[in-house]
């Protein structure tokens, strides 16, 4: 079937399209209002009044402070060590030919195709095995791991569109490896990084699955949100987090978005 | 005197194949250089031994008098034009040209004035501020070719350097690539599969087959005196004859060629010659190309437009000089 510019959408297919964005995006709204209500111990709706003293009560929260830290160290970190390996990882396999080259490509991809909870269950289980108390590393490690596919997709795709001679241009005109990287290969494939990174800190940043596998006594942000949701007392301080939680990680996807929007940029249409 | 570049039995084998096998070859310095064969010969192999992206298997091969395995390319003191251009996309053409100085420490200034000149050399003056994409395809050639010529480097190889360019274009920047390389005297090294490219730019070609060097010599010596059946019939389209019919013209028996143009094509009915049918003719413009069936054995005669062409099936008799013929080294 094909679709037609000039045929006109029947109202149906309208409203039920409409409809589904309700769906899908008024509970987000929900959360929102409910940053503002009076009502601390249960979610009254419509809220008997409305308020900003939850804003000021969050700030002064120790323990929102310390989650919110430790998500963003560890966001950061997972980050930083997927950028690095996967770059590296999409190198080579989009650079050089070797034995069992796709079975690499096929299980750098396969963390993020298993299920969080299988990774977490492994990873727990091969921590366990080999003795190593869980810790701030540990977390990392488990985020790492679906981090480093983010990174490695975009960074494959953008090493694909890149023509091979240009490295081999740049030794001929005297830049050695490093100059090579910096001046040609890092230019070429920076945006895809950035976008990759983004990406994969905004991944991170809400990750509860494997992080309830992986952390022992300590609690990200989301974890934190998970355990506030039982306590009834100052609940709407969960939600002014949630928001903070929405804007976090939506601006650096947008800004993903848009950085690997425009396909034929690094291909040389320049401005 | 010292060769430019110089090939001392260079093997370079990727697992059984064998990309370039014992090679020897001597580039005299300031030489316009060809090397031509058909695809998988080995000549872009030897460009890519020589530039140094890859190492020999056996042998040695040396740059100026200097060793040059284990080099590697940004150490050489040669530069080339990749075939497809490779220039680099997030830099303007300026920026593009000024990339080997500015990885040798030269200062801006300094370096974008030396780029400048070399645009101006390639007659592409004030495009610096362009970007590779905004540029037609020859436009980029030549800023691939000043790119390399600004690193002022004692050998310029170039990788196929018309292959993607339009017939037009490409007969113009064989005439400039020839002037520009008696103008700076560098030893330019070029890689072809067009046979009429290496004949009408190159001092010097050397015809490659299978990993081998087949023939070493001057466009003249290529054309009329090729050393085997492969160099006859690879260059030139010369027709290859076999010792039979040879020995029956010069007594010896030896593999022979005859270019088209020394073959006469007459009418049966005068005198005595090789006799023959015409199976076809192609219209080339300024000559007509006519494939002859002379007793089972195939020839192409070119003849000059305006001729009366024969018709097709017509017994014809081919006639030539003795000395048209030419005797290959190769044996029976």
């Amino acid at each position: 079937m094909r679709s037609d510019r000039n045929q006109k959408t029947p109202l149906g297919l309208k409203i039920a399209a409409g409809l589904g964005l309700i769906f899908l995006h008024a509970p987000i709204l929900l959360i929102f209002v409910y940053a503002f209500t009076t009502e601390e111990k249960s979610y009254q709706w419509p809220p008997p009044g409305l308020t900003t003293q939850w804003f000021a009560v969050t700030w002064n929260r120790p323990d929102v402070w310390e989650a919110l830290s430790l998500s963003v160290r560890v966001a950061a970190i997972s980050t930083a060590i997927a950028v690095v390996l996967g770059t590296l990882c999409a190198a080579a396999v989009s650079r050089s030919k070797f034995f069992g080259r796709e079975t690499v490509s096929l299980l750098v991809i396969l963390p993020i195709a298993l299920p969080g909870i299988i990774t977490g269950i492994a990873l727990r289980s091969a921590f366990a095995l080999t003795d190593i108390p869980f810790s701030f590393w540990t977390i990392i490690l488990g985020h790492a791991t679906f981090c480093v596919v983010v990174v490695y997709n975009n960074a494959v795709a953008r090493f694909r569109r890149t023509s091979g001679s240009m490295i081999e241009a740049s030794m001929d005109l005297g830049a050695d490896g490093f100059q090579t990287f910096r001046y040609v290969v890092l230019p070429n494939i920076a945006t895809a990084l950035l976008a990759g990174g983004m990406l994969a800190f905004a991944l991170s940043f809400d990750e509860v699955i494997v992080t309830t596998f992986t952390a022992g006594q300590q609690q990200t942000l989301p974890i934190w949100m998970l355990e506030e949701l039982i306590r009834p007392r100052q609940r709407p301080v969960t939600n002014v987090v949630a928001m903070v939680v929405v804007l976090v990680t939506l601006l650096p996807i947008l800004l993903a978005y848009y950085l690997t929007r425009d396909g034929d940029q690094i291909a040389g249409s320049g401005k | 005197m010292t060769s430019a570049v110089s090939f001392q039995k260079v093997s370079r084998h990727f697992g059984t194949v064998r990309a370039v096998d014992a090679v020897d070859l001597d580039i005299v310095p300031g030489e316009f250089f060809a090397m031509l064969g058909p695809s998988g010969s080995g000549k872009t192999t030897c460009l890519r031994l020589i530039a140094g992206f890859e190492q020999p298997t056996a042998g040695s091969i040396s740059i100026f008098g200097e060793r040059a395995e284990g080099v590697p390319p940004y150490r050489r003191n040669v530069n080339t034009v990749f075939q497809d251009y490779a220039l680099f996309p997030h830099l303007n053409i300026l920026d593009n040209v000024a990339y080997g100085l500015m990885v040798k420490g030269v200062g801006k200034a300094e370096r974008h004035k030396a780029a400048e000149d070399a645009l101006a050399l390639v007659r592409l003056p004030g495009y610096g501020e362009r970007r590779p994409g905004q540029l037609s395809g020859g436009q980029r050639q030549r800023v691939a070719l000043a790119r390399a010529l600004v690193n002022q480097p004692k050998v310029l190889l170039l990788d196929e350097p018309l292959g993607a360019l339009d017939l037009k274009l490409r007969e113009n920047m064989q005439e400039e690539l020839k002037s520009l390389q008696k103008a700076l005297g560098i030893t330019f090294i070029f890689v072809t599969h067009d046979q009429g490219e290496a004949l009408s730019m190159a001092d010097r070609v050397a015809v490659f087959n299978d990993g081998k060097i087949m023939q070493v010599g001057t466009p003249q010596d290529i054309y009329e005196r090729p050393a085997t059946r492969f160099v006859a019939d690879f260059v030139g389209s010369s027709n290859v004859l076999p010792p039979d019919f040879v020995q029956r013209y010069s007594g010896q028996r030896r593999w022979g060629s005859l270019r088209p143009e020394a073959i006469r094509v007459g009418k049966a009915t005068r005198g005595d010659g090789v006799s023959a049918r015409l199976v076809s003719a192609n219209y080339l413009g300024a000559t007509t190309r006519l494939a002859l069936d002379a007793d089972g054995l195939r020839l192409h005669a070119v003849v000059p437009a305006g001729t009366k062409l024969p018709e097709e099936g017509e017994a014809l008799v081919l006639t030539f000089n003795r000395d048209q013929l030419h005797l290959m080294d190769e044996p029976a």
